[in-house]
């Protein structure tokens, strides 16, 4: 990544974050429903992943901790946002909600709820993809939780078998929901359990954008090249409990402050004023500009946004 | 018009329509090499080669998903799932994710895929190779269910299921793979909503569907020639949506209604069916309807058993009478 493409993906970063934290806010309201996952915390993993990638190239699939990359592949906040609030013009018109984010026009292929169903999903579409001859990747986006599912092993198994172009993204945030990473997996490094279906991994930091970026390059560059699936942990953590109802009574407030120190943000941020390409004052002018564009742009659509037609309740269940 | 066999016809349908469309593939356990446990697949692995012939793990939950996955990028799979049975290990993906993409994506994305599952009870399979499973898949939304009762049936079924942008299931019986009916010479497409009249008949209408169709149809015969009773026989081969006008049509003209079933009663084909009539022709009818269903049993290993829990066309002859306060 250059220089100029640091500045803007931090500008992005903290428009992820801050869309979250508005996200959370606008719960507490009562204006978003359902359940909410967040995603601050695991920001470099995202976006480290998709520079590294082809937004709106290579096809995209991932869990319900969706909102983020979905934008990152090119999906318009308002629309996300319009879809949190359950309206008509929210990108799944007002049907998905946080959960079921679809962009397919930028190959985001969605936000699926059940833990580990996308798995087989992403190594379908790179079937597709062999098949047709393209030159992209399918790239699935789980939880290190997700890897305690039968069709993980299942999709594994069959992703090395006919040497599908996958990336699997594996975002180890240490938690699966409230059970600990050490209390659900007798095997704790993600990135071994693939060992045994002779699939190439690696394990990384996921808090420091250029560090998940050159895993990610490397990850990317092995699976397009044809040589078959590869699986990229990412050691991470969210700093919101795994919904919106969630103590986190399974995890110490000195471990997440210790996890705090190494904000994915701040790391970038500092690493920039340390090269002498950013100020404070600029990053918190930064902030400012993205809060004023979410209540301006994003928010103010997304409420002005009128709610689905109850007569088309039926439209989009068959063709 | 020729005679074949119904796996034939299965296997003719998926020919034609991988030499028709590139991207129609098939993918299941023992379908290539080995050439298809009931032989529908037969011959297309040497045809069309392990890229589009895929002989997969048995791992239904992750092939199936598989399969859907490659139809959100314009494959269309069959896949084949060896014993409906084994469809409960696929259900997530069938019902989560390929059933409800097209709506909870707002229309962008859909599953054109197919899944093929051998139902029905055969001989002494024991509980967990003998379930009869349409009552799960006639009840999720986004979910076409067709069920063939006829090589005719099997054959433009499936090649319209393929051709369909919705994610389709097809309902076989594996008793029914040998057996033989006409087909047409030229390509033939069965549309995968309504009902069709096997037999007319003005005194009362029998409902079935794959296997149970036959039944009715012996009934009907026994009927018509030992009691003088005039039986329609109405072949439901599309479980989801069912017609709801053509068993409205039927009852209105015979006043009279037995639906038979091979799956157990609670929850099936059969309560469907009497709450449409219900709904559409109720004053029209001269007699309560009834069902005819298997025993409330996981399907026993005796053969004794076995034949006492699951129906025939006795029953259904028997459920007529009665009807008719004969018996």
């Amino acid at each position: 990544m250059t220089l100029d493409d640091k500045k803007r993906v931090l500008r992005e970063m903290v428009l992820h974050r801050r869309f979250e934290e508005r996200c959370y806010q606008a719960y507490i309201e009562r204006k978003i429903g359902g359940f909410l996952h967040l995603y601050p915390g695991q920001e470099a993993c995202c976006n480290g992943v998709m520079e590294a990638a082809r937004p709106s190239h290579d096809y995209v699939i991932t869990g319900y901790r969706d909102h983020i990359h979905a934008i990152k592949c090119g999906a318009d906040p308002k629309a996300v946002m319009a879809e949190l609030y359950g309206k008509a013009t929210g990108c799944s018109k007002g049907r998905g909600g946080s959960m079921h984010i679809f962009d397919v026009a930028h190959r985001f292929m969605g936000g699926y709820a059940l833990v580990g169903g996308p798995f087989p999903l992403a190594a379908g579409m790179a079937k597709a993809i062999q098949m047709k001859g393209g030159d992209e990747i399918a790239i699935c986006f789980l939880g290190d939780a997700a890897n305690n599912q039968g069709v993980f092993h299942e999709t594994l198994n069959m992703s090395k078998l006919w040497n599908l172009p996958v990336l699997f993204v594996c975002e180890n945030n240490l938690y699966g929901i409230g059970t600990a990473l050490d209390r659900s997996t007798a095997v704790h490094d993600q990135y071994k359990r693939v060992c045994a279906y002779g699939i190439e991994s690696a394990q990384c930091d996921g808090q420091d954008i250029d560090i998940v970026y050159e895993h990610a390059k490397t990850a990317i560059d092995y699976v397009r090249s044809g040589k078959g699936p590869y699986f990229l942990e990412l050691m991470t953590y969210r700093y919101r409990g795994h919904s919106m109802s969630d103590s986190r009574a399974y995890r110490s407030r000195e471990e997440e402050e210790h996890w705090k120190l190494r904000d994915p943000i701040n790391i970038l941020r500092d690493r920039l004023i340390a090269a002498g390409e950013l100020t404070l004052e600029d990053f918190q002018q930064m902030e400012r500009d993205t809060d004023t564009f979410i209540e301006q742009d994003i928010i103010a659509f997304a409420e002005a946004s009128p709610e689905p037609d109850v007569s088309e309740l039926e439209h989009f269940v068959l063709a | 018009m020729a005679e074949i066999m119904y796996w034939e016809a299965l296997q003719r349908a998926h020919d034609e329509e991988m030499a028709r469309d590139p991207l129609v593939i098939c993918m299941g356990e023992d379908i290539g090499v080995a050439g298809g446990t009931y032989k529908a697949t037969k011959g297309l692995y040497e045809k069309y080669g392990d890229k589009r012939v895929i002989d997969t793990p048995i791992s239904e939950g992750g092939y199936t998903g598989l399969g859907i996955g490659a139809s959100f990028l314009g494959i269309r799979p069959v896949i084949e799932i060896m014993s409906v049975n084994f469809a409960w290990l696929a259900m997530d993906q069938m019902f989560n994710s390929a059933a409800k993409v097209r709506y909870m994506s707002g229309g962008q994305l859909t599953a054109p895929c197919v899944f093929r599952a051998a139902g029905g009870a055969a001989h002494q399979l024991g509980a967990q190779h003998s379930a009869r499973m349409e009552k799960v898949f006639m009840g999720i939304a986004g979910l076409r269910v067709v069920t063939p009762s006829n090589p005719k049936q099997a054959y433009g079924l499936l090649k319209a299921a393929i051709r369909s942008d919705d994610p389709v299931f097809i309902n076989e019986h594996e008793l029914m793979y040998n057996m033989k009916g006409d087909v047409p010479d030229s390509e033939y497409l069965h549309p995968l909503e309504g009902s069709e009249i096997a037999r007319a008949g003005s005194d009362v209408t029998l409902f079935g569907y794959n296997i149970s169709v036959h039944w009715c149809l012996q009934a009907a015969e026994i009927l018509h020639s030992q009691h003088n009773i005039s039986a329609e026989v109405v072949d439901l081969y599309a479980l989801s949506p069912l017609d709801r006008e053509g068993i409205r049509k039927s009852v209105s003209k015979t006043h009279r209604a037995v639906i038979a079933e091979e799956d157990e009663a609670p929850v099936g084909v059969g309560a469907e069916v009497i709450a449409i009539i219900n709904e559409e022709c109720f004053f029209e009818l001269d007699a309560a309807p009834v069902r005819v269903h298997s025993a409330l049993v996981p399907q026993p290993y005796n053969h004794t058993l076995e034949k006492a829990a699951i129906p025939d066309h006795t029953d259904v002859v028997r459920a007529v009478l009665k009807l008719f306060g004969k018996a």
